[in-house]
């Protein structure tokens, strides 16, 4: 009894503490996922020792891999290792939170501000930068993505059908490159097989 | 009352298939908002900024900004909320899993073509933006000045490790100077 009233005491600082790390860390990560890694090792690995440094390795790989925000992602995911179900919750409310109140502030003001002569001039300055800003992080996945012909091709191919057919679905484009990918390792599987039993055929004979 | 529940299903299905962070899920709701009619492109371009302007990630942002100005506050939380909530489903059912079979060929081979796809869509998105935003394709084909920005924007965000924030503020100085 005595220690089942004292894990439950522990859970809950346990949450309220998980809550208040992503909460500070979530308003000083500008730039979202990526720039937050480092930032939450050194708090998760280093400070609090909740997490190992492989664990955590692995907790940002899945992050990276699954949908949606890594930044998201990987608070959840590590709420879910240290906390269970309601360390996931914890960390997530704690980490969406201060950016959801922050943009939603900077969105009354754009809204009470954007037909301004001034503001607008500002963002007609803006809206090219944010061009430059999604093709930089096009860019930026490339030089790790696109690493053999093939990824080049698929992604040059993929770029022209949808500025060529308008009404392409993007989401059955991403699963179509996902079913793509899984089609050319078999068939280079096989090639290779191939190839090696060829070899095999030719020194015997 | 409807367009609460539209908001939802469609930020909902969003967060399930937005492999590869942030930047993925723009292209993705681009397409929506372009289907919905919620805004034109030049209103949603000036949501992005912000949303790279403020903390945070930008997919979660970007969600955020767009449900506010689609139906105020509670369009706003409507919209944080459906964007989340996959992450959240995923990482619990599927995330335990995944680091066994992350490595698994299959998943590999996937994710091998999975990539490049996601490059595709990110970079069919800029290009369309900049039509959208007369950058080019316009009546004038380019607008020069535009194109400058972009083009040293560019440079300036894969050459240096200056902050993305910062660019936008600059940027928007200039824009008052140029425009």
């Amino acid at each position: 009894m005595e220690m089942e009233k004292k894990n439950k005491k522990i859970n809950y600082k346990l949450l309220l503490d998980l809550f208040m790390t992503f909460f500070k860390i979530s308003p000083i990560t500008f730039g979202g996922g990526f720039a937050m890694i480092p930032i939450m090792e050194e708090e998760l690995v280093h400070k609090r020792k909740w997490i190992g440094k492989e664990e955590i390795v692995d907790v940002f790989a899945v992050s990276q891999s699954v949908p949606g925000a890594i930044a998201v992602n990987s608070a959840t995911f590590v709420g879910y290792q240290i906390g269970g179900i309601p360390g996931a919750l914890a960390s997530l409310l704690g980490i969406v939170i201060p950016t959801f109140i922050i943009i939603i502030i900077l969105g009354a003001l754009l809204a009470s501000f954007q037909h301004n002569i001034h503001v607008q001039a500002a963002l007609q300055g803006i809206r090219p930068v944010v061009v430059a800003l999604i093709g930089s992080a096009a860019y930026k996945m490339s030089r790790v993505s696109l690493v053999d012909k093939v990824c080049v091709t698929l992604c040059v191919a993929c770029i022209m059908s949808l500025l060529l057919f308008k009404s392409l679905n993007l989401i059955l484009v991403i699963f179509l490159g996902a079913a793509l990918g899984i089609m050319v390792v078999k068939v280079k599987e096989v090639q290779n097989y191939s190839l090696a039993q060829k070899k095999v055929r030719g020194e015997k004979f | 009352m409807n367009i609460f529940v539209d908001m939802f299903v469609t930020f909902f299905k969003l967060g399930l298939v937005s492999f590869g962070g942030g930047y993925a899920m723009i292209p993705l709701i681009q397409k929506e908002v372009e289907s919905h009619h919620w805004l034109n492109m030049s209103q949603f371009t000036d949501m992005i900024a912000v949303s790279a302007m403020a903390p945070g990630p930008i997919a979660t942002n970007t969600a955020t900004i767009l449900g506010y100005k689609i139906a105020g506050l509670s369009g706003a939380a409507v919209a944080c909320l459906s964007v989340t909530l996959p992450s959240l489903l995923l990482i619990l059912i599927i995330g335990q899993l995944f680091i066994k079979y992350q490595n698994h060929p299959l998943v590999k081979a996937a994710f091998y073509g999975l990539r490049p796809t996601i490059v595709g869509v990110i970079a069919y998105s800029a290009i369309k933006f900049a039509i959208s935003n007369g950058i080019i394709g316009g009546s004038n084909f380019v607008d020069v000045k535009s194109l400058i920005l972009l083009v040293i924007g560019f440079i300036i965000l894969i050459k240096t490790k200056f902050h993305p924030a910062y660019l936008i503020l600059a940027s928007g100085i200039i824009g008052i100077m140029i425009f």
